[in-house]
């Protein structure tokens, strides 16, 4: 064996291991979009869909009732109020519901806000269906302004039948600082584009 | 010209002296004592913190110091153990015996074994920087605080400024873990002497070899979470932020996909050094030579699909908990494997019981205890009450510290004498071990109790009847931490040469190519390759 032949080799095994590794930093970003598909087959997060549902309710059933409970709470630096209007109601399924909720906004300046649904357990999130929600978009509050946000959902009548109670989590964050970065970088964008 | 002579030309011709004998070293020798006497000064360190945390809790209430800077304490002391003590440790093992041991003259890429030690003193200046700002600075601003598993958003929102000081720092251990592992990966494949088969290899380096393998897979999603963390918290992505349309519980995903395989990593060696001293001492072939390489290797593909046994509580469905209970609860099998080949291979051999076999028993005895508790924690339900509580504590140390670095002090009380020349000195060896064996015990025993009634982890205090066990577990913490200046005291005779002279194989049982050479082994040796027959 020449010296060659061993320099070789060792650079070329060095050089198939190092490609794993930056395989594998690229496997640790791929996790994401994968990890939010196993999210949307089962549930995995609670996350509700983002957009309204178009199809209205099949049927109701009207000989089973599931108890539906909200919890409210605030993310870090929304120091106003964030509650629903009742703590929890009890719907057939297939049943339309409006549930109101309120923001406050105590600051001095506007503030836009964004809420995150959460459902408990997981697996009910994909029954429930919302046709109206103050989730679905940003929120301006204005100083000082009181807000009612209304959100109608119902229940997927195919709901499984081991599920009678589920709790609807909203967490609401003040993205006012996002929401300027990102129209920073939009107007340097379009400057630039200029 | 041969192999070896001819990679090893540039060696010849030189010997620095000194301070540049160590900076520019690329002799697999002199790394794996650099390596060594860092790991030994990261535990020193990373012990010191775990002082601090042990007085705190030594009594009930706030003596000491506020629970921000005890956050600080738990956090820095895990990260300490876990990339400062444990995997360097078993890095400058690797260095050190895996070219003796299969017949290499060196590492096959020695300039960047050079490079992976050297990143490792400035990743950790730059984290315990930190943790000198926070107890000295001005204002003290506060060192990472989140825990050594930095679960967004503690990390993200809400970590403090030294978060960067702690990413970056996580970069360089990473990098340098990760040509650690390319480099025993390649010595392993193209360095064995003629004759020395992959099954004719030594446990310690086929187990070696293996958390290699692990390393390149792992480290580098270790460096993806963090640089995710990065872009969170400076460039406006939402990865871990529910905010922006990301969520938190993906940070634990990607933690845990690295963080159940490394903590294979830090016991797969162990195993290697273990299988190595049994049969040593028992004066027995090691039984079961090929169920060993198999059950380590499943081992380590079974542990890529259990990582989500540290997440049970976060809501899965049932399907998901069931699947990761089943195959958390299947790697005892290998796990257990391996025990009975341990417990096999010393059946009926003509024992003797010096320094290194004492370490590799109690390992064998303490490790199994603690795999048994992690047994326990695989069980769903079970760690829905036992997750989070002094319970978990107790089985991982027991794992870490009477497995993992246990193992590490067989190793060098077995193989000082071949790195120094002299034996390790006999009363401090045996002082060190017994007050050790029944500190430790001390120490992390009565934590499964205070875990099962309900005592939480990570806080700076507890109710007061948790109170008369803490204060045992305290007092077992001091005495653990202060048993290990009689180590420290033994390396530094090694060092200076003070002691019996060894002999090249010191230990009459002893197997394999290391004992060849002469002790201490000359700073080249195998120029030309051993025949294995
Ligand atoms: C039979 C083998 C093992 C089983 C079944 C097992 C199981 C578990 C489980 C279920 C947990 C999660 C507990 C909780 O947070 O609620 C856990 C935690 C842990 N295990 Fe193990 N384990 C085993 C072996 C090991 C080994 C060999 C090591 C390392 C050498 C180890 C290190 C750890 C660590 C560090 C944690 C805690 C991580 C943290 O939350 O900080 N385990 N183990
Ligand atoms: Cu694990």
């Amino acid at each position: 064996m020449s010296h060659d032949s061993l320099e070789h080799r060792n650079k070329r095994t060095l050089r198939k291991l190092l490609i794993w590794a930056l395989a594998m930093f690229g496997f640790a970003f791929a996790m994401v979009p994968f990890y939010d598909v196993i999210c949307d087959i089962t549930g995995l997060n609670g996350k509700t869909s983002s957009t309204a549902s178009t199809e209205g309710p099949a049927r109701t059933v009207e000989d089973r009732t599931v108890t539906v409970e909200f919890i409210t709470q605030r993310g870090q630096g929304v120091n106003g109020d964030f509650m629903s209007a009742t703590r929890r109601v009890k719907v057939h399924p297939g049943e339309i519901t409006l549930v109101n909720f309120y923001a406050s906004n105590p600051k001095t300046s506007e503030i836009v806000t964004q809420s995150i649904p959460s459902v408990t357990p997981g697996e009910a999130a994909r029954y429930l269906h919302k046709t109206q929600c103050f989730c679905f978009d940003q929120q301006t509050l204005g100083a000082g302004e009181r807000k009612e946000m209304p959100m109608i959902f119902y229940l997927d009548p195919e709901l499984p039948e081991h599920i009678t109670t589920l709790t609807l989590s909203y967490t609401i964050f003040d993205v006012t600082d996002r929401v300027a970065a990102n129209n920073d970088t939009v107007m340097n964008n379009n400057t630039v584009a200029k | 010209m041969s192999t070896a002579a001819a990679a090893h030309d540039d060696h010849h011709h030189h010997a620095p002296t000194g301070l540049k004998r160590w900076l520019f070293s690329t002799n697999h020798k002199d790394i794996g004592t650099l390596y060594l006497w860092f790991s030994f000064i990261m535990f020193l360190v990373g012990g010191l913190l775990a002082m601090v945390i042990r007085t705190e809790l030594l009594e009930p209430g706030m003596q000491f110091v506020d629970p921000e800077f005890f956050n600080q304490m738990t956090t820095v002391h895990g990260l300490a153990m876990v990339f400062g003590a444990v995997m360097p440790g078993f890095v400058g093992f690797a260095n050190w015996m895996i070219p003796l041991m299969i017949g290499a003259p060196d590492m096959a890429l020695p300039r960047m074994n050079n490079w992976s030690f050297w990143i490792l003193p400035f990743a950790f200046l730059i984290l315990l920087s930190s943790v000198f700002m926070s107890a000295f600075g001005a204002g003290h601003p506060s060192a990472p605080n989140f825990g050594w598993t930095f679960y967004a958003p503690l990390s993200t929102e809400y970590g403090p400024a030294s978060t960067d000081l702690f990413i970056l720092s996580v970069h360089m251990m990473g990098i340098s873990s990760i040509m650690g592992a390319i480099n025993v990966i390649v010595t392993v494949f193209n360095l064995r002497a003629p004759g020395m088969t992959l099954m004719k290899m030594p446990l310690f380096v086929w187990t070696w070899l293996i958390t290699a393998f692990l390393l390149i897979a792992v480290m580098p999603v270790l460096a993806g979470a963090v640089t995710m963390m990065l872009t969170d918290r400076h460039f406006g992505t939402s990865f871990f932020s529910a905010a922006g349309g990301g969520d938190p519980v993906l940070f634990q995903h990607v933690f845990w996909f690295f963080g159940h395989p490394e903590v294979y990593i830090m016991i797969l060696p162990a195993f290697g050094i273990v299988s190595s001293i049994i049969p040593t001492f028992a004066r027995k072939q090691l039984f079961g030579y090929a169920s060993m390489v198999y059950a380590t290797a499943s081992i380590a593909l079974l542990s890529f699909v259990v990582w989500a046994h540290h997440m049970f509580t976060v809501g899965m469905p049932l399907a998901g908990t069931l699947f990761f209970m089943y195959m958390t609860m299947l790697i005892s099998v290998p796990t257990g494997v391996k025990v009975f080949n341990w417990v096999a291979t010393m059946w009926r051999g003509s024992m003797t019981f010096e320094l290194p076999m004492k370490w590799a028993i109690a390992f064998v005895i303490l490790f199994t205890c603690g795999g048994l508790s992690g047994l326990m924690l695989a069980i769903t339900p079970v760690d829905f009450q036992y997750h989070d509580t002094y319970f978990v504590v107790a089985h991982f140390h027991y794992v870490l510290v009477t497995g993992a670095v246990f193992s590490m002090f067989a190793a060098a009380y077995y193989w000082l004498p071949k790195w120094s020349g002299v034996m390790p000195n006999k009363l401090l060896g045996e002082l060190h071990f017994w007050s050790s064996l029944l500190s430790v015990n001390l120490l992390f025993f009565p934590m499964h109790f205070v875990g099962l009634a309900g005592m939480p982890r990570r806080y700076a205090d507890y109710a007061l009847q948790f109170a008369d066990y803490n204060f045992w577990i305290s007092i077992g913490g001091f005495w653990f931490g202060l048993s290990q200046l009689f180590f420290l005291a033994v390396c530094l005779l090694c060092a200076m040469k003070k002691g019996e002279k060894a002999a090249a194989r010191p230990w009459d049982g002893a197997e394999g190519l290391e004992w060849e050479v002469p002790s201490p082994a000359p700073f080249h040796t195998f120029e030309t390759p051993p025949v294995v027959k």
